[in-house]
């Protein structure tokens, strides 16, 4: 039984639709990143289940409760915002104690989960000081602790990192994701950046145009990408376009070589698509797909390669790890570069 | 040609002067009193003066209502505008400037026309009826300060964002306004407020056609009665309006998370 059920919700703002018919249904303490480009309707969702934007139509059900009637205040909804959103004229302290007060708790209480929170954030010194005292990735912090205190149903995360600078950035999605796991509680987070979703959810709902495209696990959205749409959004993706010669088999041609992708296709041209990661410099067992092309733009990124190769008229992007002892090739070198069929992707129109 | 620095300096020196002299002037006037010698004895004429204590305190009260009338009114008011009606902004903001461009006499002559003692509110029945009139009116004229001061104040902090936070851990409308938007926007407030207070200190036409006994007109009264004391009035009134600036700053500064952030 699903802890929160968002059942064909819709929300249209005058005659633009900018949620259509989305359904999601979420477990008790999974973490699930609604993804996609801006202006795809992931705010708006996460939003209405807020309770600040009511939706044209649909349920959003939270433990059984349908909330779509509640206020935002009634919800018992923690959320944290890309902006930080600390009270100024409030202590970090007594930022965290705000909702607790609000809820009635005690005094003694609330000192102690306050100081708990804050613990848990790694900042147990640091009640006193005003917002404005704290760097962006501490504002945050606290942020999350004042919306974990009230020990919410569930946790909304509206793009919470997109303000911070790189490194902080990956050190603070790991520590939500820590506390996220130790407290096991119901989140959703909203981002565009999909190495960020990739890393640290239990599974990605990727939207576009107000639609959820694809909703599955990191490992499933990158590698068996539904749609063009996914496909294209998540990660790097070669194109290749291929002629169907024998449709049932699933036979192309691509260049001068022909291989089969073991799957029936429709007759005609194909698009066919694959990571760089699929793409081999070289030949190798069990790459039959061979494509003669020259090297491009050549990009160390330290652990990895990024090798950019053109192949005819078709741009490739290749990803190998870096060897001491093998330098990567030069701009202007002529490779063979080998793919595997079952790393091909056959792309819907 | 002098250096561009030089000509700086003039045009301040120029620009202080032009400010200055006549409070000097003035300032200096107000101790002739005493023929021959420089004395307080015009300020003591006044500040002796039962009316002038009568008249101070009556306006004080009147201003200290028309401040929390004002904040009232206005600091709500801003902010719904600004959290769920920023297409009204400018509508509310023409609104707000009416008082400037409307003059107090027709604004005084349309009161006593609808609310006479024949009219179906005849606040000018009773002294306390025409003393909430003069509250109203007041806060009326002070509403193209007090509206720009709160915006102004509104302005600085992300008023949509923050409600949003407070609502998401529970928090109701009146305690968002009263815990987290008023203290926030508190300078701007006690600037409107202090501009009030100026203002309602030295109104003349609203105090003079109601018949009430304001500041005002026991000013207007002095100047046409006495020779000296009249100026020491302005240099009273100046001084009142120069505290309310320097409490305002004050209480800026002694904002604890305002002190923190500078």
């Amino acid at each position: 039984m699903a802890f929160l059920k968002i059942e064909h919700l819709e929300k249209s703002f005058g005659s633009t639709r900018v949620v259509k018919d989305f359904d999601l249904e979420i477990q008790k303490g999974e973490f699930i990143s609604l993804l996609g480009p801006s202006g795809c309707g992931k705010t708006t969702v996460l939003r209405m289940v807020a309770g600040f934007e009511t939706p044209s139509s649909g349920a959003i059900v939270i433990d059984d409760k349908d909330v779509v009637a509640l206020r935002p205040n009634q919800r018992n909804i923690g959320m944290v915002f890309q902006a930080y959103a600390l009270f100024p004229n409030l202590t970090v302290g007594e930022n965290v104690a705000f909702g607790l007060k609000i809820k009635g708790v005690g005094k003694d209480e609330r000192e102690a989960r306050v100081k708990e929170m804050l613990t848990m954030i790694g900042l147990p010194d640091l009640g006193n000081r005003y917002p404005f005292q704290l760097s962006g990735g501490q504002q945050q912090r606290v942020a999350l602790a004042r919306a974990l205190a009230i020990q919410p149903h569930v946790l909304l995360l509206d793009e919470p990192l997109s303000a911070l600078d790189a490194k902080i950035r990956v050190s603070l999605r790991t520590q939500i994701r820590e506390i996220q796991r130790e407290l096991q509680i119901t989140t959703i987070f909203v981002t565009h950046d999909q190495e960020e979703a990739l890393s640290i959810s239990d599974r990605i709902v990727v939207m576009n145009g107000g639609v959820a495209e694809q909703v599955g696990a990191p490992f499933e959205i990158y590698n068996r990408p539904a749609t063009r749409f996914v496909a294209q959004f998540v990660g790097t993706l070669n194109l290749i376009e291929a002629d169907v010669i024998a449709p049932e088999s699933g036979t192309v041609r691509i260049g001068t070589t022909e291989i089969s992708l073991g799957r029936p296709l429709k007759p005609g041209r194909v698009t066919l698509a694959c990571r760089p990661e699929a793409v081999s410099l070289g030949l190798a067992e069990g790459r039959p797909l061979v494509l003669h092309a020259e090297i491009g733009e050549v990009h160390f990124l330290g652990a990895v390669i990024r090798v950019q190769a053109r192949a005819g008229r078709t741009q490739l992007s290749l990803d190998t790890f870096n060897r001491p002892d093998t330098p990567p090739p030069a701009a202007g070198d002529k490779v063979q570069v080998s793919i595997s069929p079952a790393d091909l992707l056959v792309l819907e129109a | 040609m002098g250096s561009p620095r030089f000509w700086s300096w003039a045009a301040l020196v120029a620009g202080l002067l032009y400010f200055f002299l006549p409070l000097v002037g003035m300032f200096e006037f107000s101790l002739r009193a005493r023929r021959g010698e420089y004395s307080f004895q015009a300020y003591t004429n006044v500040l002796s003066d039962p009316q002038f204590r009568e008249t101070f305190m009556y306006s004080v009260v009147v201003a200290l209502f028309t401040i929390v009338l004002g904040v009232l009114i206005v600091a709500p008011t801003a902010f719904w505008v600004r959290l769920k009606l920023p297409k009204l902004r400018p509508v509310i903001e023409f609104i707000t400037l009416l008082p400037l461009v409307i003059p107090p006499i027709v604004i005084v002559f349309g009161y006593i026309r609808l609310y006479n003692t024949s009219s179906w509110l005849p606040l000018t029945g009773t002294a306390m009826g025409t003393n909430i009139l003069l509250t109203f009116g007041y806060s009326v004229l002070a509403l193209p300060y007090m509206y720009r001061a709160v915006d102004t104040g509104l302005r600085t902090i992300d008023v949509a964002t923050l409600t949003e936070a407070a609502q998401s851990m529970g928090a109701s409308w009146f305690t968002i306004i009263t815990k987290l938007i008023l203290p926030n926007i508190l300078s701007a407030i006690l600037s409107g407020a202090f501009l009030t207070f100026a203002i309602v200190i030295g109104e003349y036409v609203f105090a003079a056609l109601l018949n009430r006994p304001g500041f005002g007109p026991y000013m207007v009264w002095m100047g046409g009665n006495k020779a000296y004391e009249p100026a020491a009035l302005a240099v009273i009134a100046f001084g009142i309006t120069w505290a309310c600036m320097g409490v305002i700053q004050l209480a800026t500064r002694l904002s604890k998370h305002n002190r923190v952030q500078r």
